[in-house]
């Protein structure tokens, strides 16, 4: 009786078995065609986030710390603040307003995925959780290839970054000041990056209004409110002048289509 | 600080960062279509974020203090130049890091 059911049964097995094979197949070629774009992000994240971990390790903290709070904050500013806020008096809601404060431009970034992760099941859990400036900038600008799943490569583009950026801090924590850097500049590779991106964004569009509109309304606010709090008065100016010029924008084809517009999204 | 008074400190900016990541998601869900002016802001916003994350990752620059601000400005140009010539991502990440890296390790 037994055998005869397992008799019955093994067709759906062996599709079972063929259907997993090929997921692991579609996987396998997403985090293929995904890994080479993180390759800057990792040079960026090991570089800030040893530097950071060795600044946690020498604050007295463990490599506990900087690993924790590097997976579920995934946040480099962010982070950097939060060691002061571990070693200064307990301030519960001043810490969760601070965080707000410097963590508000996230909001931008969800609001611009919406389209872009619509429709993927369990992932878009993970994307909106690891949104940071890095794995924005890079989701929203890359084309998925021909023949990648879309899910899977947003999902592994970040992942990757979320990978780079734990094990660089975790790396620094354990590490401490053993760490000797004579990689002076390595910064620049996050500018270098968002330069990049925001050129390949500027010749995708006609008219280049949002793109100076950002750049000014940011540039006037740090020469007015100072490097630690242009961030929001920019944010605010520049919802405020996207909604002011909402009809001549769109009227000038002053936006981007976006990549489902111009290609036919893959099955 | 103790470690409960700690944990509370990384599961509250936990929490924050996650409010600001999540909040559009959770606004407007995916069974509805997205209003229209959301929409125009989804295609208007990652141009005026790209500057803005140009000029947020430039903020500690110090333009009265000496001559740093060449080694940025130069740098930035050499990636600009890579990026219209090869028109790829990774070559003018590298070469624009590196002018950066030799400028303010060699010359400033």
């Amino acid at each position: 009786m037994v055998v005869c059911i397992k008799w019955c049964l093994a067709p759906f097995y062996a599709l079972g078995e063929k259907m997993r094979k090929e997921a692991g197949g579609v996987r396998r070629r997403a985090l293929r065609a995904a890994f080479p774009y993180t390759i800057p992000i990792f040079a960026g994240f090991w570089f800030l986030g040893l530097a950071y971990g060795v600044y946690m390790n020498v604050s007295g903290f463990s490599f506990w710390y900087p690993m924790v709070m590097s997976l579920v904050v995934f946040g480099g500013s962010l982070e950097f603040v939060m060691v002061t806020m571990l070693v200064s008096p307990f301030a519960p809601l001043a810490t969760f307003l601070l965080a707000l404060m410097i963590q508000a431009r996230h909001v931008f970034y969800g609001i611009a995925m919406l389209d872009k992760y619509k429709g993927l099941d369990w992932k878009r859990f993970y994307l909106y959780f690891s949104l940071c400036d890095e794995t924005f900038s890079l989701n929203y600008t890359l084309e998925v290839p021909p023949g990648i799943d879309r899910g899977w490569f947003y999902f592994f583009v970040s992942l990757l970054n979320h990978i780079y950026w734990i094990s660089g801090s975790t790396l620094g924590g354990l590490l401490g000041s053993l760490v000797k850097f004579n990689t002076e500049g390595l910064e620049f590779v996050m500018t270098a990056l968002f330069v990049v991106i925001f050129l390949e964004q500027w010749s995708k569009e006609k008219k280049h209004y949002t793109a100076l509109i950002g750049l000014l309304a940011s540039v006037v606010c740090l020469l007015l409110f100072g490097p630690d709090s242009f961030l929001l008065p920019a944010m605010g100016i520049i919802l405020l002048l996207l909604m002011l010029f909402r009809k001549p924008i769109e009227k000038a084809g002053g936006l981007t289509l976006t990549a489902d517009e111009r290609t036919v999204d893959q099955p | 600080m103790n470690l409960t008074e700690q944990i509370i400190v990384i599961a509250l900016c936990a929490f924050a960062t996650m409010l600001t990541r999540f909040l559009p998601f959770l606004v407007f869900s995916d069974k509805r279509p997205t209003p229209k002016y959301i929409s125009y802001l989804g295609k208007a916003l990652p141009a005026a974020s790209f500057a803005m994350l140009i000029v947020y990752s430039l903020r500690n620059i110090d333009l009265s203090g000496g001559s740093f601000a060449i080694a940025e400005v130069l740098a930035i140009i050499v990636t600009c130049a890579l990026y219209f010539w090869k028109r790829q991502m990774l070559l003018p990440i590298a070469g624009g890091t590196l002018t950066y890296m030799l400028l303010v390790q060699l010359v400033f």
